[in-house]
């Protein structure tokens, strides 16, 4: 269970999180709503440690993050970057298989190799992708690579950070759904930044709408539509007219 | 403006400067512990001993032979106000080999080096790839900095070494082919003058600017600003602070090998 206590994180004058409360169950998909610059990025980034949080307390399973074993604790995370960041000098294999060649879970180059293979079958990409550069590939090949190497070491944990973002709606449609299986297969905790509504319908168990610095509202998927929060209807319908200001 | 202003403005321009160097001070100090602990990046250091090393001769000749040549005419042509053309060699040889073959060596791997160095490790921040690293428990500093540091400090002395040879070898075919000088005479003139020190000057301040370039590379390049502008800026910052570092340092270097 990851835990989030009265985090903030401020750049500047900038006031990103100003103290965000939020808890995501093991096994359970998290979907953090929010319009763009709300601080969706950071308070993943934060649960990570790529960001530094000015105050508050993450725990993963009771354990404070910035008091655990930094490897250990990476280790049993995934992530697609909403680009993709796929590493541009190495072939899509050697970036689907990063994690498997370095560190303490090294295996052979060939074993490597094949899980990557295995990985890249499982995201809907041939076999013959795995020795192409990410140059090569189009922006849906590349979140799907992205993905396969989320995944390439089975943790126990995934985020998503704008898993749709720039792919048509049949490629996000594809992508979303992947998520999804995969989630449920591999039986994980995950953790999707989106404002992508159908993203939100298809990958979430529950929701969270982060507005102003704050969850605004949270809740499963399945009440969603019926809250009456007028932040959260605004944002769910796309109307201009609203509590949250169009022009930030 | 009053006198506060000017002052707080005065304070700001040397501060800023000298807070930058500290903090490139303390990037050096950990790549270097970094150097010293596992895991080390076999693969990445190779491929930063190729592209530092091995793709930057073309420029480092070229470079070298020209000036070599540009150097014999030089001093020939001034020689000539007092009689002194005979020492076209000697000059050619010390003046490439202890001076202007360490400097345009390094100032032309500034460019070359630093510049794709920070262009790069930029563009990686830009596109998260450096986060990336990070979340797949990699260190960036040991990945990205640590192979490529080492690469400038191993192999630019050797650059050196050549770029003397072939500036040596350049002031040899002007001195020859248009001045008249003998060519036993001046390979002699060249190798009787040259001493040790000389030849581990040139490669000391080698290593020292390799080092330098290279790490300024990496730090513009992890420290860069967002977008386009932010690449563009990180690149261009590194090559200006590289090559400021290196004349300094051959300043410094050479006060403390022939000051006295």
């Amino acid at each position: 269970m990851i835990e989030l206590t009265q985090v903030t994180k401020t750049f500047g004058t900038n006031h990103v999180l100003r103290g965000i409360n939020l808890t995501i169950p093991s096994g359970t998909s998290m979907v953090v709503i929010g319009g763009s610059g709300t601080g969706k990025s950071v308070l993943l980034k934060s649960i990570l440690g790529l960001v530094i949080p000015d105050g508050g307390t993450i725990t993963l399973d009771g354990q404070d993050v910035t008091k655990t074993d930094r490897d250990a604790f990476l280790a049993r995370f995934g992530m697609l970057f909403q680009g993709g960041a796929l590493f541009d000098s190495l072939k899509v294999w050697e970036n689907v298989a990063f994690r498997l060649m370095r560190g303490p879970a090294k295996r052979p180059k060939a074993e490597a190799r094949e899980i990557a293979i295995e990985k890249l079958r499982r995201v809907g990409l041939k076999p013959a992708t795995a020795d192409m550069f990410p140059a090569e590939l189009s922006g849906g090949m590349q979140k799907r690579v992205g993905l396969a190497r989320a995944i390439a070491a089975e943790p126990e944990i995934i985020f998503f950070d704008e898993p749709t973002t720039g792919l048509d709606p049949i490629m996000s449609g594809v992508i979303n759904e992947l998520i999804r299986e995969i989630v449920r297969e591999m039986g994980a905790t995950a953790m999707t930044i989106t404002h992508d509504m159908s993203s939100v319908r298809a990958i979430a168990d529950n929701v969270a709408m982060l507005h102003d610095g704050l969850i605004r509202w949270t809740g499963p998927v399945a009440e969603m539509d019926a809250s009456p929060d007028p932040y959260l209807q605004q944002f769910i319908h796309g109307r201009a007219d609203g509590p949250i200001e169009s022009v930030r | 403006m009053t006198a506060t202003g000017v002052l707080a403005g005065l304070g700001r321009s040397v501060l800023g400067p000298l807070a930058a160097l500290g903090r490139i001070v303390l990037y050096a100090i950990a790549t270097l512990t970094a150097a010293l602990r596992r895991p080390f990046y076999m693969r990445e250091f190779l491929t930063a001993l190729l592209q530092v090393g091995w793709l930057s001769l073309p420029v480092v000749g070229l470079t070298s032979i020209f000036t070599g040549g540009a150097l014999a005419l030089q001093i020939y042509s001034g020689g000539q106000r007092f009689s002194a053309e005979a020492v076209v060699p000697q000059i050619v040889a010390i003046g490439m080999v202890r001076e202007l073959g360490p400097v345009l060596v390094g100032l032309m791997i500034a460019a070359r080096v630093t510049s794709s160095i920070a262009a790069e490790i930029a563009t990686m921040k830009v596109t998260e790839q450096i986060d990336a690293l990070v979340t797949l428990s990699t260190n960036p500093l040991k990945y990205l900095t640590v192979p490529r540091v080492l690469a400038g400090f191993i192999t630019v002395p050797l650059l050196v070494g050549v770029g003397d040879v072939i500036g040596v070898m350049g002031g040899f075919l002007v001195s020859t082919e248009q001045l008249g000088f003998n060519r036993a005479s001046y390979i002699k003139n060249t190798v009787d003058f040259l001493t040790r020190p000389d030849i581990t000057s040139s490669l000391i301040k080698g290593a020292v600017f390799g080092f330098i370039a290279t790490l300024i590379g990496c730090y513009y390049g992890m420290n860069s600003g967002r977008g386009a502008m932010g690449v563009g800026s990180a690149t261009k910052n590194a090559v200006a602070a590289a090559s400021i570092l290196i004349l300094a340092a051959n300043f410094v270097l050479t006060s403390v090998m022939f000051g006295s």
